[in-house]
């Protein structure tokens, strides 16, 4: 992990009419990081990643995104990030090699960049008899490798997971955390959210939203610590209890 | 009478050029008032267990019977009898509350003052929001009217298919307090939930995994059968000891869990402090550990 | 410009691979070509219409010819009497009268005048009009040739007669359609929708594992549209009578029964399109698609059905709307009582049986 910021995010706000769903947070994230973004459901989390993905416009304050200015370059920042969600990624009506031509075109690679990294992505994933597959026929668990990967075809700076391992078996999903700890040994910044507090453990750092705010930020060892608990999901139990909008 | 058998149940589905068999052979049993967990990840077969038990859908093989009435011929009677939350939510987004409420207690034909005591602990924390459509709660609010209206007409079985999926940490855990509390009134429960942790929480679980059951027991019965001695490993870098661990020939499975790495050994009798001079790490932490569900869940899986 | 590409090849790729797209997209562009190409025509063919021949003289007989002769003409040899055309209207067996008076070519050769009346049915003005302009420019014919033998200004006036609605108000065809419609989409289609949301939605599988009868559901979720079809049927035929003077010749009750039934008729359809549709979105294609369109089309309100092609006319007996219509407008219009819609009534009660009964058996009381 280096000194380097990716993220730098200072009193961004978010408002919806008079519901401010996001409230004045301020965090940086460092080059090569595997950075844990938690929080309840209502928190304000969904609404954060998608203004520093540049899907969603703050209301107020700053932040830096690969050295881009959010509310200035939004477009360029597009270009250095990956995106990956749990509700989807990948095309279920297109094949497996189809799925990873297709972005690959539209993250811009030439066809020789597709064609080399597709050969390598089927043989890490183990996919090569299955590239003609429709993405609908693959079991879940290897449906969320694919997307990781594809998520990474551009080689971005940072990539953006959105709750990636969600109902998949235990297994599967230490594989998944195994491409990110390959990601971020690559020097790509990670930053997932997760509702799996085992996983929080795995994190450089971890942030965790309260109604808005960032009520928690350090490494798993720091906030154990700091909270006095045995494991993540304690920290997070007393801080969730605190919220105000999850009780609703 | 064991409130719930299921005997050799196999379903297989067609779609789309594929054929999909959700449950290969799966039998269990529930006795009365129990707190049974179906315990395992998406496309483990649990939805279609579920709907073949509360008559919404024929096996292709097999029996099974809820309450001693079989779910083929009998479906009419279960039906009566049975309490369903399926996988969505599925309340009327645009009915309030206690209309939500006061339908369903009306399509089992009785009231919600009948069986009032029966939901009240669960409802009165939601009761404030009565007249608040359905649609615009939070996911944990409409978890709790969701049992509520499963409740509402006193089955004696109630099916619960991932009540916990979606939703917060913090309401998961109210949710297992308020079923425990439920089992007190003698009403079978059988939850499924692909949270590991949660499967502790069950008076028996039966672990699945692509249609097929890897065990069944109480989870304490689990874990005493795991049989291998576990061990857990923690330093400063993590990752880097994951690498080492998985590149020794004397390992037989390393996975991470949290702050520690679980470590199964070939040899049942590996001494540890080999591994540890091996290793030659500064910061190490080794410790022999009693396995969690859901190590015996993965060790299980590589097993099959 | 290659992500402008990559994107496009996308986008064809799920195309090809839904076949209800690919229908859409070539089927239907296809069969409405060929439909309003071929089938769906104003012109007016092989109409039946009567000649009552007072006269029987060479003139009248030469008009006759002519008129025989034409294609457009169909004529009725048995209706012979002024008694016999009043009754010939009303079943709809002609739907124009040429009546010559007694001593036509007298009166022509003498007074270089005379009449020939023609009635026309006006319940539908388009095709009243159409027959009365074809026989006019027939007799204009003769009296073409006959003035151009001798040079003697021969005159013979065409009276018109208009039947049933002589201001020729287009509204009096259109209401009964109108209704059609919105009975159709209001019924058929919503029905539907609203029991597949039920089915997307989920809450299905919960009131399945009730003790409830199935069929309870569907009935109860029928009620309000039949309900608001009874609103909407008042409102439009109290429209009709006070704002676009269109009058109610008949039997207001006999109205209103067979309007509730068409209701009943519609909304068992929607049953049907129900059980048959997994998704709202199939469920509004269908009822467009195979109900709505073909109602406009095959109905005989737009387009007469007596001028399609045989096979064409042959599916529109299907179309319930088809005989919804001929009632409506022999009630509504012609004022004709019972006994002269019985046989369609009967047809529309079967068509209900028939659908409610393939829906009662096609109710999923299971999920699959």
């Amino acid at each position: 992990m280096s000194e380097e910021k990716v993220i730098s995010v200072k009193d961004l706000t978010k408002q919806f009419g008079s519901f401010t769903a996001v409230d004045h947070i301020t965090f940086d994230v460092y080059k090569g990081e595997i950075f844990g973004f938690l929080g309840a459901n209502g928190a304000g989390k969904t609404t954060a990643m998608r203004m520093l993905c540049g899907l969603s416009f703050p209301t107020s304050g700053r932040a830096t995104v690969a050295g881009l200015d959010l509310f200035k370059e939004a477009e360029v920042i597009k270009r250095r990030i990956g995106y990956m969600s749990q509700k989807f990624s990948l095309y279920e009506d297109l094949a497996v090699k189809e799925n990873i031509r297709f972005y690959g075109g539209i993250y811009g690679l030439t066809d020789r960049q597709i064609k080399t990294k597709m050969e390598y992505l089927l043989h890490q994933l183990k996919l090569e008899d299955k590239a003609n597959t429709l993405v609908r026929s693959l079991p879940l668990g290897w449906k969320q490798k694919l997307s990781f990967s594809v998520a990474m075809l551009h080689e971005p700076q940072i990539v953006f997971l959105d709750e990636p391992t969600g109902g998949v078996d235990p297994i599967t999903r230490r594989e998944f955390w195994n491409l990110i700890y390959q990601a971020a040994a690559g020097g790509t910044t990670v930053f997932v959210t997760t509702h799996y507090m085992d996983e929080a453990e795995y994190c450089n750092r971890v942030s965790i939203m309260v109604d808005g705010r960032v009520d928690a930020l350090g490494s798993p060892d720091e906030l154990k610590r700091q909270f006095h608990a045995e494991d993540m999901g304690q920290v997070f139990l007393q801080l969730a209890r605190k919220a105000v909008r999850s009780a609703d | 009478m064991k409130a719930v058998v299921v005997n050799s149940v196999a379903k297989t589905f067609k779609a789309e050029k594929a054929v999909v068999t959700a449950l290969h052979d799966v039998s269990f049993e529930a006795a009365q008032g129990e707190l049974f967990g179906l315990i395992g990840p998406d496309g483990a077969g649990k939805t279609t267990l579920f709907r073949i038990l509360t008559t919404l859908m024929i096996a292709d093989k097999g029996t099974a019977s809820v309450d001693g009435f079989d779910v083929v011929k009998d479906f009419k009677e279960i039906r009566k009898r049975v309490g369903y939350m399926p996988g969505r939510f599925s309340l009327y987004q645009d009915l309030t509350v206690s209309e939500n409420l006061a339908f369903f207690a009306t399509l089992f034909n009785t009231s919600i003052e009948e069986n009032y005591d029966l939901v009240k602990g669960i409802y009165s924390q939601i009761e404030r929001f009565k007249d608040r459509k359905a649609g615009a709660l939070s996911g944990g609010m409409k978890q709790k009217l969701a049992l509520s209206c499963a409740l509402i007409h006193r089955p004696s079985v109630l099916f619960l298919d991932e009540p916990t999926t979606g939703v917060d940490a913090v309401s998961r855990k109210e949710f297992w307090e308020l079923l425990r509390d439920l089992q007190k009134q003698n009403i079978t429960i059988v939850v499924s939930t692909p949270y590991m942790d949660e499967a502790s929480l069950c008076d028996r679980v039966a672990l699945i995994q692509e249609g097929r059951i890897l065990d069944i027991d109480s989870p304490t019965g689990i874990t005493k059968k795991f049989g291998k001695t576990l061990w857990a490993f923690k330093a400063d870098d993590m990752y880097k000891l994951m690498m080492d661990l998985e590149a020794m020939p004397e390992v037989r499975s390393c996975f991470p869990f949290g702050s520690e790495h679980h470590v199964l050994f070939n040899d049942p009798n590996q001494s540890t402090d080999a591994i540890v001079k091996k290793l030659n790490y500064v910061n190490l932490s080794v410790q022999k550990i009693e396995p969690s569900i859901e190590d015996c869940f993965m060790d299980l899986m590589r097993s099959k | 410009m290659k992500q402008f590409i990559y994107f496009i090849r996308k986008e064809f790729y799920h195309l090809w691979r839904d076949p209800r797209t690919m229908f859409i997209l070539f089927g239907m562009p296809l069969m409405q070509i060929l439909i309003f190409g071929f089938a769906l025509t104003n012109e007016v063919k092989n109409t039946r219409i009567a000649i009552l021949d007072n006269a029987k003289d060479d003139a009248s007989r030469a008009i006759i010819h002519e008129l025989e002769a034409s294609r457009y003409f169909d004529v009725q040899e048995d209706v012979r009497s002024n008694a016999d055309l009043e009754p010939a209207f009303r079943t709809g067996k002609i739907k124009m009268a040429v009546v010559f008076p007694d001593r036509f070519q007298d009166e022509l050769l003498h007074a270089n005048k005379a009449p020939i009346q023609l009635i026309g049915d006006a319940t539908d003005p388009n095709v009243a009009n159409t027959l009365t302009y074809y026989a006019s420019a027939i007799i204009l014919d003769y009296q073409e040739n006959l003035k151009g033998r001798e040079q003697i200004p021969y005159t013979i006036n065409t009276e018109m007669r208009m039947l049933y609605n002589p201001q020729m108000k287009g509204s009096y065809n259109f209401v009964p359609g109108v209704m059609a419609m919105v009975l159709m989409l209001v019924c058929a289609m919503m029905t539907s929708i609203s029991i597949v949301r039920e089915k997307e939605l989920g809450t299905m599988e919960v009131i399945l594992v009730s003790p409830i009868i199935p069929i309870r559901v569907v009935i109860a979720k029928m009620v309000p549209y039949f309900l608001l079809s009874t609103v909407n049927i008042a409102s439009i035929l109290l429209l009709s009578v006070f704002v676009l003077d269109v009058p109610i010749q008949g039997n207001l009750v006999l109205l209103v029964a067979e309007c509730l039934l068409f209701t009943v008729t519609v909304l068992a359809l929607g049953l049907l399109i129900s059980s048959a549709a997994d998704s709202q979105q199939t469920a509004m294609l269908i009822s467009l698609m195979g109900l709505f369109l073909p109602t406009v089309m095959l109905s005989g309100f737009m387009f007469p059905v007596e001028n399609m092609p045989i096979p064409l006319q042959v599916i529109s007996n299907i179309v319930p709307a088809k005989w919804f219509y001929y009632i409506v407008k022999n009630v509504m219009i012609k004022g004709l009582g019972f006994t002269y819609v019985w046989k369609e009534t009967l047809i529309l009660v079967g068509m209900t049986a028939f659908f409610m009964t393939v829906s009662i058996k096609k109710f999923k009381t299971r999920l699959e």
